[in-house]
Order: structure tokens, then sequence, then C-alpha cells
């Protein structure tokens, strides 16, 4: 065999080790939850139970995906006005001027934080704000985590529609102003209609992206394992009881907590495939 | 056709005119009201960090709850540091960076000499998918790998194992798009002197894209620094400094989530936090500084 | 020197002393000085560089959309100083059509010939829309070809006619000027020439400017020309006196091609 002929079957051997991970992590994953789901079948993602206590042990889903469903869309829905004006005031209002690319060196900022420094920031900061503000008790909850999460996912949600919309083409802008439209209507009836496709597919990712969050969410939610009553009442993520109670977990509550994270994995696989599919269109 | 014959219609240029500036007002508004976390959380770190901040934060282990407390009570600096944390994060990171910049760079070449095949494209997707997955699923494949069944309990090694996971996508996908941005010319140059192959790899096209293949791994290592929950659950932490890296260790993430655990501790987690960060932000800047220098500029 | 072409109507644009920079002390417009012949073609030409385009935008304002370029002097719309005016309403009197076609791609056919009213907010009646649709797409000779096929959307249209469906948009306000940033360069010559003879049959409605790097272009259809220079007007006149007789060495130069 020639030496190229070495090198290539090297790469393509180390090329094999996406493929080997890949595999081995839905494995692993399916077969650590098999325990879980021979006990309590499939019911076991719609059950809304977590009871450890020996002799009578119940372990359900659906209190952990209401939880990380709700804050992370929540997230998104807070995320999107600031994250949609950020990337006007970039991309278009402000183009190429010095206060756009300190915006967006700090926006980028917020990208570099790791998530439990958001967490003490909140656990210190934010969270006495919100009980100063008389929103709640402790200032843990739903809520509190939704913002942190939001704040998290900013420069996510940003980067991506920040370049989509400066990529609209200036001809189509110039046409519209040639037709007397004022700048609000350019946005919204021109640079919008030929980016929405690559916006949208921004947040879908932003959101793939708070679904998986673990530390920040861990330390504001009040952790509590049940379905969240309210907007300020405390629950839980798969994220965060995984990261919680895996520790010195073992037998059927370890195989609940895997099969947690199988779904957490498939919930997040299928949100950023979606994403990444329209920006595929969309290019 | 003859002048204003248009549609009767009514006009209401007053009112968008105000639109206009109005919608101007909302979204420099919102703008400032992003950037404020940052300038706030920044700003605490740095306030509330720089005190607990002397040199034997850098060179001592953690203290235990009793001496923090006692301290607290005196209105004395904590004493000890961070020592266990700083080195557990180095000895993890760079085993993470030996397993995962060798393999990342080797996959991101193979894909660059394999474009458009299909089983290119396939990768390419399955690396992106990977690169989605949440780090603490991430933790419990290490986990169940590592942990249950090579080092038989927590480890260095089994945190290392999951967040080079982490490093490995971002790593493939800079190391394609370096390679994509050499000059095809370049490379053919190197072929046809007859240079073998792992030459043209290894003397031509690596050199060539140093800049771009070092920002992707700075910018993949800045990402892992701050990782807690993977870690949480295979090196578990640790009092003392270690360098075995089959037993557990220490990280200063993992030591931050033991402070904000003890109410004691409370100034010894913003100098940590601001240590982490200092790190972080150092290596993002390190990383756009060395991304804005091509090696090679097209002549004209 | 500039030379004012006089006319014996009422010039519908005079401009005054107009100077435009894009950065301090450099000037992409100089001192020009001219009135611009009521429903008459006049062509602006001159080598790359010169300003033909950068003069053409100043008559809808066009400049203001870029922070940086600043514009001195005035120009005149029926004696009203346009910089008095809202552009809004400029531009409703004053159409462009650019050089690469650009219909809007999310639209289909219809909406963009009334994408000036969308745009403004204007409502219509749908009999009112339909009327403006068919008028305007009549006048570009591009409505037999596309009404069955109005509401597709337009990039199925070949380069001349998505061009043609550009005027039509530009028409669809029934402005008094019409100004072209060389509109057929990007076309092929069957196109170009369907084009030239839509301009010449505007005339009699239209004040057009057409600015254009093809100086037959200019001699076939315009009635007055312009030739610019380093952002001076060096000549202007009646296209046949200038083509046979310029007065300007640089002009002649132009047009015996030895520069440009």
């Amino acid at each position: 065999m020639s030496s190229d002929k070495v090198t290539k079957t090297i790469l393509f051997s180390a090329s094999l080790l996406v493929l080997i991970i890949s595999t081995g992590i839905v494995f692993s994953l399916v077969k650590g939850s098999i325990p879980a789901f021979k006990e309590f079948g499939l019911k076991f993602i719609v059950t809304n139970e977590w009871n450890p206590t020996t002799g009578h042990e119940v372990y359900g889903a659906l209190p952990f995906i209401a939880g990380t469903l709700i804050t992370s869309i929540l997230a998104l829905l807070i995320c999107l006005p600031l994250a949609f004006s950020t990337s006007l005031f970039v991309a278009e209002y402000f183009r190429n001027t010095r206060v756009a690319n300190i915006l967006s060196s700090l926006v980028d900022l917020l990208a570099g934080i790791p998530s439990i420094v958001y967490g003490l920031w909140g656990f210190y900061t934010l969270r006495p704000f919100i009980i100063s503000l008389g929103l709640s008790d402790q200032g843990f909850g739903i809520f509190t985590a939704s913002l942190i999460l939001a704040i998290m996912i900013i420069p996510y949600a940003t980067s991506l529609s920040t370049e989509i919309i400066a990529m609209v083409p200036d001809e189509l802008k110039e046409a519209a102003y040639s037709l007397g439209a004022t700048r609000f209507e350019v946005i919204f009836r021109v640079i919008l209609p030929n980016a929405s496709s690559g916006i949208i597919a921004s947040y879908i990712l932003a959101l793939g992206r708070a679904l998986g969050e673990t530390m920040a969410v861990t330390m504001l939610i009040g952790n509590s394992n049940i379905i969240p009553s309210g907007l300020f009442a405390t629950g839980n993520t798969m994220a965060s009881i995984i990261a919680n109670q895996f520790g010195e977990a073992s037998g059927l509550k370890l195989s609940s907590l895997i099969a947690i994270g199988l779904i957490l994995f498939a919930i997040t696989g299928i949100v950023n495939s979606i994403g990444k599919y329209i920006i595929k269109q969309f290019s | 056709m003859p002048v204003n014959n248009v549609p009767a219609f009514i006009d209401n240029i007053d009112g968008r005119n105000k639109k206009n500036k109005l919608f101007l007002v909302l979204v420099i508004a919102m703008s400032v009201l992003t950037v404020m976390p940052i300038i706030l959380i920044v700003g605490k770190i740095i306030i509330s960090g720089i005190g607990q901040m002397n040199f034997n934060f850098f060179v001592q282990t953690s203290p235990d709850s009793l001496q923090a407390m006692s301290a607290v009570a005196n209105n004395e600096t904590i004493p000890g540091g961070i020592a266990n944390g700083i080195l557990g994060t180095f000895l993890i990171v760079i085993v993470s960076s030996v397993m995962a910049i060798p393999a990342g760079i080797m996959i991101g070449i193979y894909l660059y000499e394999n474009q458009g095949r299909r089983y290119s494209n396939f990768l390419r997707n399955l690396t992106e998918i990977l690169q989605g997955v949440p780090s603490i699923v991430l933790g419990i494949i290490s986990y169940l790998w590592i942990v249950k069944n090579i080092t038989n309990g927590f480890s260095a090694f089994a945190g290392s194992v999951a967040l080079s996971i982490m490093m490995l996508p971002m790593i493939i996908r800079s190391t394609e798009e370096t390679m994509k941005m050499i000059p095809n010319e370049i490379r053919e140059a190197a072929f046809a002197m007859g240079t073998p192959y792992h030459k043209v790899i290894l003397r031509v096209l690596i050199p060539t894209g140093f800049n771009g293949l070092s920002t992707g791994i700075l910018l993949s290592i800045s990402r892992i620094l701050g990782e807690t929950a993977p870690l949480m659950m295979t090196a578990l932490g640790s009092t003392v400094i270690n360098y075995n890296i089959t037993k557990p260790t220490s990280a200063v993430p993992l030591l931050i989530w033991e402070f904000y655990n003890d109410p004691n501790m409370v100034k010894l987690i913003w100098s940590s936090a601001l240590f982490l960060m200092i790190f972080v932000l150092t290596l993002n800047i390190l990383s756009g500084r060395l991304a804005a220098k091509p090696k090679i500029t097209r002549k004209r | 020197m500039t030379e004012t072409l006089i006319t014996t109507e009422n010039p519908v644009l005079k401009v005054r002393d107009l100077s435009i920079s894009y950065e301090a002390g450099k000037y992409a417009v100089k001192d020009i000085n001219a009135d611009i012949e009521s429903k008459a073609i006049t062509a602006i030409m001159g080598p790359s560089g010169c300003g033909k385009s950068t003069l053409l935008r100043a008559f809808n304002r066009m400049h203001e959309l870029y922070p940086n370029i600043r514009t001195n002097g005035t120009i005149l719309l029926d004696d009203m100083d346009i910089q008095k005016m809202s552009t809004i309403e400029l531009r409703r009197k004053i159409g462009m059509v650019f050089q690469r076609p650009n219909p809007f791609p999310t639209m289909s056919i219809y909406d963009n010939v009334i994408a000036g009213y969308k745009l403004n907010g204007i409502k219509l009646k749908r009999s009112q829309r339909d009327e403006v649709v068919e008028k305007a797409l009549t006048e570009v000779t591009l409505w037999d070809e596309v009404k069955d096929a109005l509401f597709k959307k337009g990039t199925f249209l070949s380069g001349g006619q998505q061009q043609r469906l550009c005027i039509a948009r530009a028409l669809a306000f029934n402005p008094e000027v019409l100004l072209l940033d060389e509109p057929t360069s990007a076309l092929d010559p069957v196109s170009t020439a369907r084009i030239e003879d839509l301009l010449v049959n505007f005339k009699k409605d239209y004040t057009i400017l057409l600015v254009t790097h093809n100086m037959s272009q200019a001699a076939r259809i315009s009635d007055n020309s312009m030739f610019m220079y380093l952002g001076e007007l060096v000549e202007y006149g009646k296209t046949d006196t200038m083509f046979t007789n310029p007065k300007d060495p640089r002009t002649e130069g132009y047009l015996t091609g030895k520069f440009g």
C-alpha cells in the first residue's frame, strides 16, 4: 500500500469516529432507559409523578418535559423582541458603524459567559430584584428561569438573523425607497418577507440551545418535581433533574433519569434539525 | 397617460412618518435593553470578585466550610484558594484537547477532501446533530461509558471524554471551513511536486490554515472551560490537587457549584467566576484576533 | 463651461449649482446647472465614474439613504424645491428604474405592479387595483404576455420581461418624470430594442432621464444629451447637434471612442 493510501485510510477511519460516537450515544441512552420503560411503559413520558420512596417508586417524565418546554418557549418569546431589534440595529439602521460593531461585540460576549455564572448572577442579583418587585416570595420559578434563559440565547438568535437581514440585496431596498416607502415600511414589507425563513430558523436554533441549558435553570427554577402551576410557580426541567439527582442514583431511578436524557436528546435533536433544514431550504 | 390619472386614495404621510420615527426609537431602546445584562453581569463579577483575588487564591486549595465561616465572622478574606480547581481544569482540558484536536482536524480534512460525497454529507449532518446535543446528555454518556466501565468510578478522564465530544464538532467544522479558504493552487502545487499526501497535509495544509485552525480550537476550549453539568457526574470534584486522570478531580466550575451550596463561601464564588470569565474572554478575544488575520492573501 | 439648455416650454426640472460629495473634499458631481426639458428624453452619458448615476439619483433624493453623502445646491421640480417636499411625495412624482431588474421576489407580478401602493399602505378597491395593473402592464407591452399568470411570482420572467415589469411598477403612480439608470445594460439586444421603443413612446406622457454608457442608445432615442466627465457637466445640448458637432474636445474624444 502506498503511503498515500495509508493516509487516506487513516483519515477515513478518523471519520468513522463521528459515526461511532453518534450511534454510541443513541445506543447507550436507549439501553440505559430500557429498565425504566419496561417498568412504566411508554406512559412514562406522560406520567406526572416523581416518587423515589423505596418500595413505591414511581417515576414519570411529564413534569420535567413540561418545565423544559415552558421555560424554553417563554425564554424565546422574551428574547424575540430584543434579538430582533438588535439585528435590525446592527444589520439595517446602523450597519457598518462603530456603534453597531460595539453592540455586536457586546452581544457576542453574552455567548461567552458560562451557564453557571449566569446562574450565580440570576441567584444573587435577579432573584432579589424579582422579590423586590413583589412578583414572588422566594424569587425562584418559571419566570426567573425563563428570563435568564432569554438573556443566554440572545446571541444565538441575533447572530444568524443579523447575517440574514444584511444579505437582503440593496437593490430591493432601493426599489422600495424609490416608490416612496419609509424605512419602517421597507423593513416590514421588503426585508422581512425576504429574510423570513432565515430569521425563523435562527430562532428555532436558539430554542434548541435553550432546551439543553442546565446550570442556570437549575439554580433558579425552584426544583419542585411538579408541572408548574403558574408563571411565578416553581418547577423543574429535564436537564436539572438529571443534574441534581444523577450522582447518587441507581437502579430504577438511574434508568428513569437516563430515559429523561433520551427524551431530551430527542427533543433537542428534532428542534435543531428543523432549524437546520429551514436554513438549507433558504440558501 | 395624462398626469394625475391615479385612483383616488386617502394618504397618511404624517402618520407613516411618525410610525417610522417611533419604530426607530423602539429599536434603539430594545437594543440598549439587550446590552444591559452584559454590563450588569460583568460589572457584578468584577466588583464582587476582585476582593478575594490574592496570591493565595491561585496557589492554595479550597478551604472547608469551617475555615470560611470563621473568616467571614471576623471580616477577613477567606483563606485558601482554588488551586485544586485551576489545576483540575487544566488537566481535564488538556486531556480533552489531546483527544479532540487531532481527531477533529483529521475528520475536518477528510470532509474537505471528499466534498460532495453522500457519505461526507451524511457525516456533516451527524456532526451538526452532535453539536446540538446538550452537555448534560454527554455527561450521562460519559458516565455510562467511562465511569461505569473504564475507570470504575468518577474520574478526570470521564470528564475529559464528555468535554472532548463537545469540542469535536466545533473543531471539525472550523477545520473544514479553514481548509476551504486555502487557495486550491497551493494544494495542487504541493501535489504536483510529488509530495506524499500526508506531507501535503502536515507541511502545507495545516501550516497554511494555522490561524483558522487555531481559532476553532481556542473557541472550542473556551466553550468547555465553563461547563459544569457534565463534570458533575463524571469528574465529580475533589478537595485536593490531583494529577491522576483515573481519579475524581476538581474544576473551577465545579468549585463554584460547591461554593454556591455553602453560604459561607459567597465571596469566593465571585472571585472564581471572575477568574473563569477572564480566561474565557481572553480565549475569545485571541481567537477573534487570529480569525481576522488570514495567513495567505490572494494576490490581485 | 457648462451650457444650460433653454427650452421653449417650461422645463420640468431645474438643477442649480448641484454638487455631491462622498467624503470631504472629494466631489462625485460638481457645480451642475441644467434645465431638463419636459416630455422629452434626456440622456446622461460619460465614461465610468463620471458621476452620471450620482446625478440621476439626486433627482429623487436617493442619496439620503447613505448618511455620508453630502448634497449641495438645488433641484426644482415644477419650480418647487425638492428638498422642501417629503420624499414620499417626491417619489410619487419621480419614478426610478434600476440597472438590474429587481422585481420583489416574494410578490406576485400583480402585486409587484402595485407595490408602490402597497408599500405606502394605500388601500385601493379591487377594481381600482385591477385597473392600475392592467394599464401599467399594457403600457409596457407586458399585459398579453402575463395576463394569465398575474398571481405567479415574477421570477420566472426573462430579464427583459422583468425589467418591463419594473418599469410598470414605476409607472403605477403616474409619475411626471421617469429616471432610468442604465436600464438595458444587463439585457440582450432584443429586449433592449423593445425597451427603447417603449421609452420613445413614453415621451408624450413622461419626462425621461436616461443614464446610459451606450452612446448609440443615446443617439438612437434621446432628444437631448448631457456629457459628463469627472463629475462635471461638460456639454449639454440637442442630441443631433452634439453628436455631429460637439463643442468641447472632451465630448468629441468620448464620442469618437478615444476614451471611456
